[in-house]
């Protein structure tokens, strides 16, 4: 039986600390996501393009010379030239410079439709994912019959009653577009409000409001993100198909879908610009709205995450 | 499986009925009546209208004739077109746009699961890229604007196919291949991501041991599974298809039933456009119910009689 002594025991060289020092910078789950959609070409081709939009939207008619609303009847249907570029309408009105009136109206209506949409849908996906229950099935059972109502033709009854003017059409178009993001937000809450953290949130005492705000929506964001980058291209287009329908912007102001809707009796005489200019940037917004999105899926999916 | 369809089939007519209260209700909720005009009309003649449409009736009385009217299928008179009914508009017109949506959807199902399939198979090869770009092109570009295209390359510049109106199947051409690319274009794409997800699974890989050809595996195997996806989301496609006839059938000149629609929103015909509305509305709840039940048939392993908590 031998003794154990102190001398067998003697403290280790302190060269420890180093291996446990983190070398990489730690990613949270919004650089990741950043790094992973800078990696996708095509994505970033499509965030590039909308930046380029929103600023020529903003500046672009700063730039020219030409009125956006001011008729000037002796250069009417022009083609392309120098001095307009993008050639002038039957009123001799400035194309570039409508093309950028327009861009600022229907960026203006994709955007909001998609913020409020946003706002509703969070507010009420979320308090029926969380509350569960009774609460829950009553409130989808509403979300369940509203969805099953055909979106553009109760668009276009809204319209037909309220008129046609920027306001009505944003409101129209968001009374029964909220349904799908409330859908996504009460799956997506479902889902999280199980984790342990909200366990441990709510162990701590903290209210409804702030477990709502800080721990479900965080965790719920991705497929929230990639629901509105898809509802602006889609409101985009209801604008567009309505103004086509003759519930657009009145004149003499424009956005992309009225210019094509009038350009519509012209285009067989051969004044192509008239409709080629907006909708190329419909269909470029279009592109670009929904190459970002298919790559924000991918970039924000944890499931990815390597 | 009964249950389900049963309680499929109460969901929907209480959809469809709420769809046609909220049309009547909207409609009266129009500033003025449908009948005012520019011309000032005689007192007397505007009473016997208002009493011929049974305007001088209070609310409630005009909503449950109208009810009573919907449930024999009266879709009600026309005010701008006193001698017509939407009953004989829908007799008319209803046809023509059927036939342009049916041929449309089936165009878009075919080619667009072939290319998805075809895609699938050549992964990350020219093909797949190549159907790929034609399938995002194909979702950004709007239907109106690709029929614009389509007429001025294909009927005015090379005078291939007749530009407007609907006569023969030259004339069919052009309108569906206008109305059907964006469809097609989606469902190219759905296909491809499950296919490629299908063609991963275990028992694909057990046919392929087994020394089943390709072509059999791709379409016994795994096309069945592979469809779950199209089939789901085919309920959005059909209404984006019946919209999409409205623009389609006012530019090619098509005399449908869009066109009638369109043009009773231009005359503000109210009587008309609820009609319509109402009309095209229960069409397509009921195409969503029979695709719910397609859904429901097609894959075995989904639990009809859902439980809360998995929408």
């Amino acid at each position: 039986m031998t003794q154990i002594r102190d001398d067998w025991f003697h403290p280790l060289a302190k060269d420890g600390d180093e291996k446990e020092t983190v070398v990489r910078p730690s990613l949270s789950y919004w650089k990741d996501a950043w790094r992973r959609l800078k990696q996708n070409k095509l994505a970033m081709g499509g965030l590039i393009f909308l930046g380029f939009l929103a600023l020529m939207a903003i500046f672009g008619p700063i730039f020219s010379p030409h009125s956006v609303t001011i008729q000037d009847l002796p250069n009417q249907n022009q083609p392309p030239s120098s001095t307009h570029w993008f050639g002038t309408d039957e009123s001799g009105r400035d194309v570039f410079t409508r093309t950028w009136y327009g861009a600022r109206i229907s960026l203006f209506v994709g955007l909001m439709a998609a913020l409020i949409d946003f706002f509703i849908g969070i507010l009420y996906g979320g308090i029926a994912g969380y509350k569960g229950g009774r609460t829950d099935a009553v409130m989808m059972r509403i979300v369940e019959v509203l969805y099953g109502l055909p979106y553009l033709l109760v668009v276009i009854l809204l319209l037909v009653v309220m008129g046609p003017s920027l306001m009505t059409i944003i409101i129209a178009l968001t009374i029964t577009g909220w349904v799908g993001m409330a859908r996504i937000v009460r799956g997506q809450v479902l889902q999280v409000k199980n984790y342990e953290f909200v366990t441990a949130s709510k162990s701590f005492g903290a209210k409804t409001g702030r477990i709502i705000r800080k721990n479900l929506i965080p965790n719920a964001m991705g497929p929230i993100i990639v629901q509105m980058t898809l509802t602006v291209p889609s409101a985009i287009f209801a604008e567009a198909f309505l103004s086509f329908l003759g519930l657009g912007i009145q004149a003499p102001f424009a956005s992309w879908g009225v210019m094509a809707n009038d350009a519509l009796p012209v285009i067989i005489s051969g004044d192509w610009w008239r409709l080629f200019f907006p909708a190329l940037f419909i269909s470029l917004t279009m592109f670009a709205f929904n190459v970002l999105g298919d790559g924000l899926q991918d970039a924000l999916d944890p499931k990815m995450r390597g | 499986m009964g249950r389900y369809i049963i309680k499929r089939f109460l969901m929907m007519l209480m959809t469809i009925f709420i769809i046609a209260t909220l049309t009547f209700f909207l409609m009266h909720a129009v500033p003025g009546s449908p009948l005012e005009t520019e011309r000032t009309t005689n007192e007397a003649i505007q009473a016997n209208l208002e009493k011929f449409y049974k305007l001088d009736q209070p609310l409630y009385v005009q909503y449950f004739d109208y009810m009573k009217s919907l449930a024999t299928f009266d879709f009600g008179p026309s005010i701008k077109d006193p001698n017509r009914t939407v009953n004989e508009l829908l007799e008319r017109g209803f046809p023509i746009s059927f036939e342009l949506g049916i041929i449309t959807i089936i165009i878009a199902v075919l080619s667009g699961v072939l290319l998805g399939i075809l895609a699938a198979l050549r992964h990350n090869k020219l093909l797949d890229y190549g159907a790929m770009a034609f399938a995002v092109i194909g979702i950004s570009i709007p239907n109106f604007v690709m029929a614009t295209l389509l007429i001025q390359q294909l009927a005015v510049t090379w005078n291939i196919f007749p530009p407007a109106t609907w006569k023969s199947p030259m004339h069919m051409v052009l309108p569906v291949l206008a109305l059907a690319t964006g469809p097609m274009a989606i469902i190219a794409r759905l296909t491809r991501s499950s296919m490629l997800e299908v063609l991963t699974q275990d028992y694909i890989k057990m046919a392929r041991a087994k020394g089943i050809k390709p072509v059999r595996i791709v379409f016994r195997h795994a096309l069945r599974n592979a469809m779950m996806p199209v089939v789901t989301i085919m309920g959005t496609l059909l209404a984006g298809i019946l919209t999409g006839t409205f623009v389609i059938e006012k530019i090619f000149a098509i005399p449908g039933m869009g066109k009638y629609f369109v043009d009773s929103i231009n005359n503000r015909d109210y009587p008309v456009i609820m009609g319509t509305t109402v009309f095209y509305s229960a069409f397509l709840i009921f195409m969503l119910f029979l695709v719910d039940i397609v859904y429901g048939i097609l894959d075995p392993r989904i639990k009809l009689h859902k439980k809360e908590g998995d929408v």
